[in-house]
């Protein structure tokens, strides 16, 4: 199991610390050289200089053609500051000064001015106006290039997983220079998953030019695509029995990534469903529970997932903590907005559905306009913190997004806390006994009213914490909410009003269909036809799939 | 003062007459400004784009005003709220011309809002510039498209990755509405015109804000896993797009892999996300905020400076709207009036500098010419400019690819006069195509 890191920030991370490091060291050198011997010194460095200028100069003017050939140059000149240039090459950050010709290292590329540092020095040369500086263009093939020459030199790295990265990478991408180099390094790596990835690459390169039937024993079975194409390509071979080999192959891995793509339906499914369950539970509770139509639901989400902006504002240096903590601060500003909406509309509209539905569908308007005027109209970038990103590679067929393991995770944690709460403590206690019974509940000394507020900031502050885990994995704007407003009340009637267990299972199975219809139906068609599948099963069961029983649920 | 006796009087008197009537017109000119309409939503789902636009006209209508406004009267915005209301857009129209009496407006973004405002607009003669790209198919007398048609944006994309990147394999993604539906169906024509099997093409539709998109994504990771190079031409609409990269980026998708190319997916756009795992990832404008050019920097400035907003970008549509308004001022300046026929006609061949360092030139058919741009994602949340077309390119109304509009021509100059002329049948249809 392998988490696949995040290259290109990577990259760009690692550009910044060479650059440094080297900075260092240059700037080192004259100092601890003594006089006497600076002067020769000195002239190998402005050599260096003067025929890396000359080649940085090649690789700013010419073709994109033409800087396929500087790169190589570049990377076969035995200047050690080579690797830095092209990492910034790559990264879109190596740059050539306007009015002097100076080449420079992007540090920082965002606003007016960006601040940068000297290609050749490693000095730091301040900001200068974006007007001045003419970065260096590349484009994906040129990016794709470099990437292929930074792997060779990757597979000499002490970190496995970076090798592992570099030799996955270098899969139907061989050339005849690289073999002799990739069996020394095969033989050498100790690494299993290294190993077998590098002798997977070797076999791709052997079936391709030598139509070497033992390649394909080394492949059968492998989940990799590049290795699937070579399959493909070897199975139209004129040459009968190496077809036959590779289509036998090729079946025998069909089987296999029939096996994960359910896997990963299933997955797809869960995660989806958990989604909607988080959305749908705090609606599980003011609507199942309390009777309340709260239209503005999908709005108190959307107060989460902006808290969660917020946050991250106010720590704009780790996001990660800023998320952890909007958990706490995303739960109490909804569950405050929503006790205010409480007590200033929906308390005089007790008992009155319709008048509810259209006031706070009228809140949610308030509150969607508010979030225009006073933040923006635009959306607002929530960072996903690292550890929160990629996907954890199960195999080369099926991977799962960390994000949505992540979210189930937290769906699940949400959903057992508030069967806790309903379960365990006096206030669950109370809001069942107001729910079953009102004016019994409060001949008992059960007051009422402050059940409410509590049961509705209850419900409220659950919707923020699904505004923060959205906040995640899809738009922080202000139409956030109307997105999940209707799923979520599709999910709460389906599984039965007042029923967190219901919600639960409605969410996740819903999900799952959803996920299973997609594939064939395309997606609008999927949206639709789970809808008619809800309307039909509400004709059939009108209470959802777990009605609540006795004399509650008549009353 | 009765022009009937001057006319008795004689030539001095004729002369004289003619200076009586200009100098109440001229004094009464001081006191009535020249009123622009603006039609954008400023709330509800499209105001995130729209909105912008707004405050981008009022920029530049102040502007124009601190240096002495047009044909020495000042420029009057008059701004109201079509709040992504379709049929709202039509009574809003209607408001601005038979009420407001606007001399020009300048509006919409998505087609169906365009739609809506159609009618009104031919009915009352209005004078309409429309900044967004558009599946073309639509040329009317009265509306201007400073957007790019698909010849100018969808076509010169993928002949792009056809030709530099050799992309074998295509998915066709878009929201589920007319604009992706008209380009796409005008991209598989061509790409089967260019020999693309039908089992090289993928076509995929979600809804509106699509935001679960991990299954389509898995199948674009697996249709681009056959061995030939595959690339993903977004349609996609602007709000759905922030889940679908990022689901992208999670299920590491990179652009050296299967790039996509967007042509909803702009500077703005991107700055609702973190784009570091996106570098490399396509889009197709006519503009970029990171071209470099001093007047597209000089542009930056003003906008940087008049919304206070350091962190602010600037967009495709918005240099429409720049174009577009420096088109009509100088129509109205060759017309020497604001009355719409005479603007129409004046407005035709007008040229003025765009902010990526050409000319943009109104054509006959109303749409203007535009150089193609190929960006790739940095990640800063900008473009870097890695394709340009050698030079503009005139924008078709009708699509040469598509069997119903490829004989139609459009041109509003006498005596043609004919926004879908069929050269087959020698026959003038309405605005639209049947």
């Amino acid at each position: 199991m392998s988490i696949r890191p995040s290259l290109r920030s990577a990259l760009s991370t690692l550009t910044a610390l060479l650059m440094l490091l080297s900075a260092a060291a240059v700037q080192a050198a004259p100092q601890a050289a003594p006089d006497a011997q600076a002067t020769p010194q000195q002239q190998k460095v402005n050599a260096q200089d003067t025929q890396a200028a000359a080649l940085l100069n090649q690789l700013a003017d010419g073709s994109y053609h033409n800087k396929a050939k500087t790169i190589e140059q570049i990377a076969d000149s035995s200047d050690e500051r080579a690797r830095q240039w092209l990492e910034a090459f790559a990264a879109n950050k190596l740059a050539r000064l306007e009015d002097s010709g100076e080449f420079v290292i992007i540090i920082k590329n965002r606003g007016r001015h960006w601040t940068i540092a000297n290609a050749l020095t490693g000095e730091p040369m301040g900001k200068r106006s974006r007007r001045d500086i003419d970065v260096i263009r590349v484009n994906n093939q040129l990016r794709n290039q470099l990437q292929d020459i930074l792997s060779v030199i990757d597979l000499k790295v002490s970190d496995p997983e970076r090798r592992l990265a570099a030799a996955r990478d270098l899969r139907g991408k061989v050339t005849a220079e690289m073999t002799s180099q990739l069996r020394k390094v095969y033989v050498d790596e100790d690494h299993a998953e290294v190993k077998s990835a590098l002798e997977e690459a070797l076999a791709i390169y052997q079936l391709d030019t030598q139509q070497d039937p033992e390649a394909i024993e080394i492949l059968d079975g492998s989940l990799s695509s590049e290795a699937r194409a070579a399959l493909n390509r070897a199975a139209q071979s004129d040459q009968p029995e190496l077809a036959a080999a590779a289509k036998k192959a090729l079946s025998g891995i069909q089987d296999k990534l029939k096996l994960n793509r359910a896997a990963e339906t299933l997955y797809f499914g869960l995660s989806l469903g958990s989604v909607l369950v988080l959305a749908a539970i705090g609606l599980a509770i003011t609507f199942g529970v309390m009777g309340v139509i709260n239209m503005a639901h999908g709005e108190l989400m959307m107060l989460g997932a902006y808290t969660t902006w917020g946050m991250q504002q106010l720590l704009p240096d780790s996001p990660g903590l800023a998320l952890v903590l909007s958990i706490p601060a995303g739960f109490l500003v909804a569950a405050l907005v929503g006790i205010g909406i409480e007590r200033s509309v929906i308390r005089h509209l007790q008992g009155r559905p319709l008048e509810t539905l259209l006031a706070t569908f009228g809140i949610s308007l308030i509150l969607q306009q508010l979030v225009r005027t006073v933040i923006s109209p635009l959306n607002r970038t929530v960072i996903t913190p690292e550890w929160m990103s990629g996907s954890i590679m199960i195999n080369e067929a099926l991977s799962l997004t960390l994000n949505r393991l992540y979210i189930m995770g937290f769906a699940a944690l949400v959903f057992i806390g508030l069967m806790m709460i309903m379960r365990k403590t006096r206030l669950g206690l109370e809001v069942r006994a107001v729910t079953q019974n009102r004016a019994m509940a409060r001949a008992m000394g059960i007051r009422a009213t402050r059940v409410d507020i509590m049961t509705f900031g209850l419900g409220s502050g659950v919707a923020g914490l699904a505004g923060v885990a959205l906040s995640q994995i899809t738009n922080v704007g202000p139409n956030l909410g109307q997105n999940y407003i209707i799923d979520s009340f599709m999910v709460v009637v389906f599984g039965g009003v007042g029923n967190l267990w219901g919600t639960l299972v409605a969410g996740l199975s819903l999900g799952t269909l959803n996920q299973l219809l997609e594939p064939w139906a395309g997606a609008v068609l999927a949206k639709i036809v789970v809808l008619v599948f809800i309307i039909l099963f509400i004709q059939k069961r009108p209470r959802g799939l777990f009605p609540q029983k006795g004399r509650a649920a008549e009353g | 003062m009765s022009i009937k006796k001057h006319l008795a009087s004689g030539l001095s008197a004729l002369a004289l007459t003619t200076a009586c009537i200009t100098l109440p017109s001229l004094a009464l000119a001081d006191e009535d400004p020249i009123k622009v309409g603006i039609l954008h939503s400023l709330s509800g789902t499209m105001a995130i784009s729209e909105s912008t636009l707004k405050d981008e006209m009022l920029m530049l209508i102040q502007e124009q005003n601190e240096k002495g406004g047009l044909l020495g009267r000042q420029l009057e915005p008059v701004v109201v709220d079509p709040a992504s209301d379709w049929p709202l857009f039509a009574e809003k129209a209607r408001q601005l011309l038979a009420q407001d009496k606007v001399d020009v407006i300048f509006g919409n973004w998505t087609s169906v809002s365009r739609k809506s405002v159609l009618p009104v607009v031919e009915e009352l003669n209005g004078l309409l510039f429309y900044p967004v790209q558009y599946e073309g198919e639509e040329s009317s007398e009265n509306v201007f498209y400073t957007g790019a048609a698909p010849n100018q944006q969808a076509i010169p994309a993928v002949d792009y990755l056809m030709n530099q990147v050799g992309v074998k394999r295509w998915v066709l993604a878009g929201t589920d509405y007319v604009y992706p539906r008209t380009t796409n169906k005008i991209l598989k024509a061509y790409l089967k015109d260019h020999g693309v099997a039908d089992s090289d093409i993928m076509v995929n539709y979600t809804p509106f804000g699509h935001a679960n998109w991990q299954s389509i994504v898995s199948d674009i990771k697996r249709f681009g896993s056959a061995g030939k190079k595959t690339a993903v031409v977004s349609t996609i609409n602007g709000d759905a797009n922030v889940p679908f990269y990022r689901e992208l980026a999670n299920q590491g998708i990179e652009a050296s892999d299967i790039p996509v190319v967007a042509f909803s997916v702009g500077e703005q756009e991107l700055s609702g996300i973190d784009t570091a795992p996106l570098v490399g990832h396509l889009a197709a404008w006519n503009y970029f905020m990171s071209v470099d050019n001093d007047a597209n920097y000089d542009f930056i400035d003003q906008w940087i400076d008049y919304t206070g907003d350091e962190n602010a970008v600037t967009n495709d549509p918005m240099e429409a709207h720049y174009i577009g308004f420096n088109m009509w001022m100088e129509a109205v300046r060759k017309a020497g009036t604001t009355d719409v026929d005479a603007v129409k006609d004046a407005i035709i061949g007008v040229s003025v500098p765009n902010l990526t360092g050409g000319y943009a030139t109104m054509m006959p058919n109303h749409h203007i010419t535009k150089p193609v741009l190929i960006g790739e994602i940095q990640d800063n949340g900008q473009f870097s400019v890695v394709w340009k077309t050698p030079s503009t390119v005139a924008g078709d109304a009708w699509s040469d690819y598509l069997p119903g509009s490829k004989d139609l021509i459009s041109d509003w100059r006498q005596p043609l006069h004919c926004g879908n002329y069929n050269v087959v049948e020698h026959t003038c249809g309405g605005s639209e195509a049947k």
